[in-house]
């Protein structure tokens, strides 16, 4: 299962958060705090997983971005590895040509399009036509 | 193609870069939103972010509640709020505001009201209740994308008791035109079945109707259904493997649109899902399993491609293919890419590789054998999770041979861990194998001081607590124990004598309790020494009060001579006036022991262990008070250390290898044996916090193994206990059989420098044929000498005596008839039989005892006993003797003490056999709730007040009883019949009902035609009860 998808820069800003277990605000803070250190810290010739106390942390660098997620044991890494770059190229697919500042500016429809993609911690949707219908008719509803 | 890839991939992230904003200004340069972002990213310090977003939270506050701000403004804010959230600062003024832009938003706006929902509240808080409406109107909307809104919203989070209210409207939406729809449906209901299971029982045919869906996101949402509920129970969708089975072959076979393929691979994630599934079907189950052979194979060879997500697809492939019934060409072709993995430059496939390893190397250790070079190395990565990942799969090949290598490698990295978690973790697994491993007394002592060390106070306190009571136990052999003692003894004498204050607290407490126990053993050693080394303890800063309660302990044990007077004296007296009350009641006790010899000796008398002293340590005065927590909903009890076990068991590998006896023998043992710390701990005793408790214990040596087992891994025991100990025959423990496996030392390692030859050899050792007779042979009880032995060989020989009957309830009887059950023809000549009658104020159960032998038995005696019902003799219950050809029937009077889908009963008949030979028999009989469903008369104004009295309650559609003319007063009929209901009254399409559960448990039912269903809504005076009382409701119309 997928605990949470953190997208933080290099200086450790958390872009976006998403948990799909509750979580309290000050246990929340930490634990992006110290994701965010063991993150930064590994190069690029490590392991893209690393333990995080019960989970294990998945996660991917993209230039400045850092994008990871906690499954548990059960889980595939590399298939979550992969389910990261599926994400940023439906991001990519969608803004037509990602950059960072668009994820910030649109951070709602960042949200829309990962609810299509993960629900209650599970991979529900990997398609990118089908995880981007709904977000583009409403786009079009607002011009129309 | 992969080449391609590649190059996408690395063109990706340039893409990325944050420096190019030229468009960020122009886009929204005078929005509120794009200063808030503008102002995060060009923060410096903590305190900055601090105070930007208090301001940010205020002007929001301010904004937000201004009648004139508009929808689109409104979602802006919102944004914004989610951002405060984000960064860790709360925004609890803006939820309510948020569920009212879902509610009077359009379009975007209002998925943006609905977004901010799922991110601000969770599942229970009480604002969602005020989203049901909205969600019911979306729901009902014309508008496609509004109706997906709401169906998204509901499968992230939903207020559990409001699920009837929207379920109807669910439902109705899994046969819509749009496949979103439909698939959007099946998410919702996942989620239903996954916070209320019992809500979405009666659809389980339209989840079929949905695997079957042409549109394949439709089925693939299913699939998340159905992996939960075979997860749960895999026997009742084994039928389905085959559309399974068929699915994956058409995925894999590319017949999917093109769309749902990922780098040109056909659906993975899918197929990932689909594996899953199968590997829990085909789980021991070689039928099951034969099906799938074709489809695994097939999936193995497409997966070729240079690519992360074509591993990921092997990765699982390999472990489905050991884990279910096994077929030898696929074990090659599994191991030959498992080797692949391992061997690969990648360290992403390492990790994999080493992770797939781990979980197979139980069934088949010679895998280990040939990678033991790349594991060496593995050994001394660089990165940490591969020699974390590589120390697990040591952990699980250890054996008696190479037990000292593999603890020492450990030991090795818990001296230089840091992270408190893996410490904790690894602590547990040395204390483990070096209790079931060790080779000799020394390397056990020393192995164990260090653990308790180096794991300090952040120990699983029941490391500690096993070890004490495996140096008390003792094993089988007088002299072992005594040197085992003894070297404990002077192993922490010099200890003490070295530096005490470097010692961590509970290390201090087991050498206190040591020492008090058994110094007295070594001769040349004078009590007054020991007392001299333990008072320096007293006098340490550092030791904590419990510390010091179990060193006066240790004294009040040493007491002993003049020699030791004085220092006693002193330390009683400074302690008599302590502020700490446990601490000043160990020092009166101290003060007035060492003073009166004579009562010394009778209170504290040496080798106390020899007589067992009457402790209800299974707490049986707890079972009720327990039961009925679990009755409420208690999660059962686990121990700390067992907790942390299960949250790695999906590595902890199945240790039921294919067809073996050895599930059966795992369970025994674990009820048997203490081999492992994450076994339950009886020790409590002992456990630090309860110093009332170690004085007991500590006197009396813990003398526990006659007691009942109450506790067990998963929980409460209590009726288990029957099921546990079928098995006959010798007891076989999990590294026997592992040992058993193997059958071939495979290909000599290539040239390797001498040092890492060294190790492999010593890791390695006894993984190989050539030593695996000798390992069954003789050298197999060395490994089990620090087992418990087994304290009572009469217990053992009557346990393999006992049989389990089970009695299968007869069926429903509404008139006082008598119903005949199976007969189990039995082996000594006695049979039982059961059945039960239906009065009005109670169920009796009638047990019919037969002796069809020969001869007559003797102390017969029958004990009825369950947790979910009272139970009352009506017949004498001692019949003593039973006369050949005889039969006797014992009656019981039942009523339930809570509601429960089923409740049952259980049993036991014990008597001599004409040689005087024990026999024990078991028997469970299981009973639905209605049979202890009455009736209830009543009028309709006594109905109205006592509906309005009642708090418990639950509402469902149920199906109507069709064809029939009045299908209400059918429907009702059939409940009236089966459930034993009273119809109070039919006012035109309602009907009220009411019933009671023996004894005077009252539940009412309201029922209303509506729309083709039966809208019930039912109210109890207590929990459950309209809960269970619906499941049974649910199951009699579903087979009318």
């Amino acid at each position: 299962m997928i605990t949470f998808v953190l997208m933080v820069n290099r200086q450790g800003q958390t872009r976006l958060c998403r948990y799909y277990q509750s979580i309290n605000m000050s246990r929340r803070t930490s634990l992006e705090a110290n994701i965010v250190h063991t993150c930064l810290s590994r190069s690029r010739d490590q392991c893209s997983f690393v333990e995080y106390q019960e989970l294990k942390v998945v996660f991917r660098q993209y230039a400045a971005l850092y994008i990871a997620v906690g499954i548990t044991e059960d889980e595939n890494e590399l298939s979550i590895y992969e389910l990261v770059q599926n994400f940023v190229e439906v991001l990519d697919k969608y803004f037509s040509r990602l950059l960072a500042w668009q994820i910030m500016f649109n951070l709602e429809r960042v949200h829309i399009i990962l609810d299509e993609m993960i629900q209650n911690g599970r991979i529900v949707e990997t398609n990118k036509s089908n995880i981007l219908a709904p977000l583009n008719a409403l786009d079009k509803m607002a011009d129309g | 193609m992969s080449d391609v890839v590649e190059k996408t991939l690395t063109a990706l992230p340039s893409l990325l870069s944050f420096d190019s904003q030229p468009g960020a200004a122009k886009l929204s340069s005078t929005s509120k939103l794009a200063s808030l972002i503008r102002g995060i990213t060009e923060l410096t310090s903590k305190h900055e972010e601090e105070k930007l977003i208090q301001q940010e939270l205020a002007a929001i506050k301010d904004q937000v509640s201004s009648p004139n701000t508009s929808m689109r403004q409104m979602k802006e804010l919102m944004v914004r709020a989610i951002y405060c959230e984000m960064l860790g600062y709360k925004a609890s003024f803006c939820y309510i505001h948020a569920i009212k832009l879902a509610q009077q938003g359009t379009a975007l706006d209002k998925r943006v009201g609905y977004l901010a929902v799922a991110l601000f509240l969770n599942e229970s808080h009480e604002l969602l209740l005020l989203l049901v409406n909205t969600v019911l109107k979306d729901l009902q909307s014309t508008n496609l994308i509004e109706v997906c809104m709401a169906l998204t919203i509901v499968s992230q989070l939903f207020p559990k008791d409001m699920i009837p209210a929207i379920l109807p409207l669910v439902e109705e939406k899994l046969t819509h035109p749009k496949e979103i729809i439909r698939r959007k449906a099946v998410l919702a209901l996942y989620k239903f079945y996954l916070i209320a299971p019992n809500q979405v029982q009666h659809i389980h045919n339209k989840f079929r109707k949905a695997l079957c869906d042409k549109d394949p996101g439709v089925m693939t949402a299913s699939l998340h259904i159905y992996l939960q509920m075979i997860k749960e129970n895999p026997e009742r969708y084994k039928d389905l493997t085959d559309s399974f089975v068929t699915i994956l072959k058409q995925v894999v076979g590319g017949k999917l649109p093109m769309d749902y393929n990922y780098h040109s691979v056909p659906s993975p994630w899918l197929q990932i899902q689909l594996l899953k599934i199968l590997s829990l079907l085909g789980k021991d189950d070689q039928s099951t399993s034969e099906i799938m052979y074709e489809v695994l194979d097939e999936s193995l060879r497409r997966a070729e491609m240079n690519h992360n997500i074509t591993y990921a697809i092997l990765y699982e492939c390999v472990k489905c293919i050991y884990t279910i019934h096994p077929k030898h060409e696929l074990l090659e072709k599994a191991a030959k890419c498992i080797g692949n993995f391992i061997l690969s430059p990648k360290i992403n496939l390492k990790y994999i590789g080493l992770k797939a390893l781990t979980y197979v190397v139980q069934q088949d250790p010679k895998l280990a054998l040939q990678h033991q070079m790349t594991i060496i190395e593995c050994l001394d990565h660089a990165d940490l999770i591969i020699k974390r990942e590589t120390l697990e799969l040591l952990f699980r090949i250890t054996n008696g041979k190479n037990v000292t290598v593999i603890v020492e490698k450990l030991l090795e990295f818990l001296r230089t861990s840091k992270d408190d978690y893996t410490t904790i973790d690894l602590m547990g697994k040395v204390a483990e194998v070096a209790e079931k491993y060790a080779p000799d007394n020394k390397w056990f002592i020393g192995t164990m001081n260090t653990v308790f060390s180096l794991g300090g106070d952040l120990m699983q306190p029941d490391i500690p607590n096993n070890f004490l009571k495996l140096i008390s136990e003792g094993f089988d052999d007088g002299e072992q124990d005594r040197m085992l003692r003894l070297f404990a003894v002077d192993s922490y004498v010099s200890l003490l004598q070295g530096e005490p204050e470097r010692l961590p607290q509970r290390f201090l407490q087991v050498i206190s309790w040591v020492l008090g126990e058994y110094s007295h053993l070594r001769d040349d050693l004078e009590p007054a020494t020991v007392v001299r080394l333990l008072a320096n303890v007293l006098d340490l800063k550092q030791a904590s009060s419990e510390t010091k309660s179990w060193v006066l302990l240790a004294m009040t044990k040493l007491c002993e001579g003049e020699a030791a007077k004085p220092v006693l004296q002193g330390v009683s007296e400074t302690f008599c006036s302590s502020m700490d009350t446990v601490l000043r009641q160990r020092a009166q006790e101290l003060q007035n022991l060492h003073l009166n010899p004579e009562l010394w000796a009778r209170v504290l008398p040496r080798d106390a262990f020899t007589e067992p002293l009457e402790v209800d340590s299974s707490l049986s005065f707890l079972d009720e008070y327990v039961s009925e927590a679990l009755a409420a909903g208690a999660a059962p009890y686990k121990s700390p250390h067992q907790r942390q076990e299960e949250l790695a068991q999906a590595k902890a590998v199945s240790m039921e290898p294919y067809s073996l006896s050895l599930p059966v023998s795992m369970s025994l043992s674990s009820l048997d044996g203490r081999q492992s710390p994450t076994l339950p701990s009886m020790s409590s005793g002992l456990s630090g916090d309860s110093t009332d408790h170690s004085h007991k214990a500590g006197t009396t040596t813990l003398k526990l193994d006659k007691v009942k087992r109450v506790w067990g891994r998963e929980g409460y025991l209590a009726q288990r206990e029957s099921a546990a100990v079928e098995v006959p025959g010798p007891v076989h423990s999990a590294d026997q059989i592992e040992e058993v496996g193997i059958t071939q030392n495979p290909t000599p390692p290539p040239v390797a420098d001498q040092e890492k030859q060294q190790l492999a050899s010593s890791l390695f050792v006894g993984l190989g044929s050539q030593t695996s007779s000798s390992l069954m042979g003789k050298s197999e009880p060395k490994h089990q000498r620090l087992r418990k032995k087994a304290k009572d060989p009469v217990s053992s020989s009557e346990i393999s005596k006992q049989t389990s009957n089970s009695i299968i309830p007869p069926p429903n009887s509404l008139d006082n008839l008598l119903c005949n059950s199976n007969m189990d023809p039995k082996s000594h000549g006695v049979d039982l039989s059961a059945c039960h009658v239906h009065k009005d104020n109670t169920l009796v159960l009638l047990v019919f005892i037969s002796n069809s032998s020969n001869s007559d038995v003797q102390q017969f005696i029958v004990q009825v006993d369950s947790g979910d019902v009272e139970v009352s003799c009506l017949s004498e219950s001692l019949i003593d003797e039973l006369r050949c050809h005889h039969v006797e029937v014992c009656q019981y009077s039942l009523t339930a003490k809570r509601p429960s889908v089923h409740l049952e009963v259980s049993g036991l008949v014990s008597f001599n056999m004409p040689d005087r030979t024990p026999q024990t028999t078991h028997f469970s009989y299981k009973l639905p709730l209605p049979s202890f469903i009455r009736p209830l008369e009543l009028s309709t104004e006594e109905y109205g007040t006592m509906w309005l009295a009642f708090s418990h309650d639950t509402k469902q559609n149920l199906t109507l009883v069709a064809d029939v003319q009045d299908s209400l007063r059918a429907t009702l009929d059939v409940l009236e019949r089966k459930l034993h209901l009273h119809v109070v009254a039919v006012i035109g399409m309602e009907g009220i009902v009411a019933c009671r559960l023996l004894r005077d448990q009252l539940c009412l039912m309201h029922c209303r035609v509506h729309g083709g269903t039966l809208a019930v809504w039912l109210r109890s005076s207590v929990p459950d009860l309209p809960d269970c009382l619906l499941y049974h409701c649910q199951r009699v119309l579903q087979e009318v």
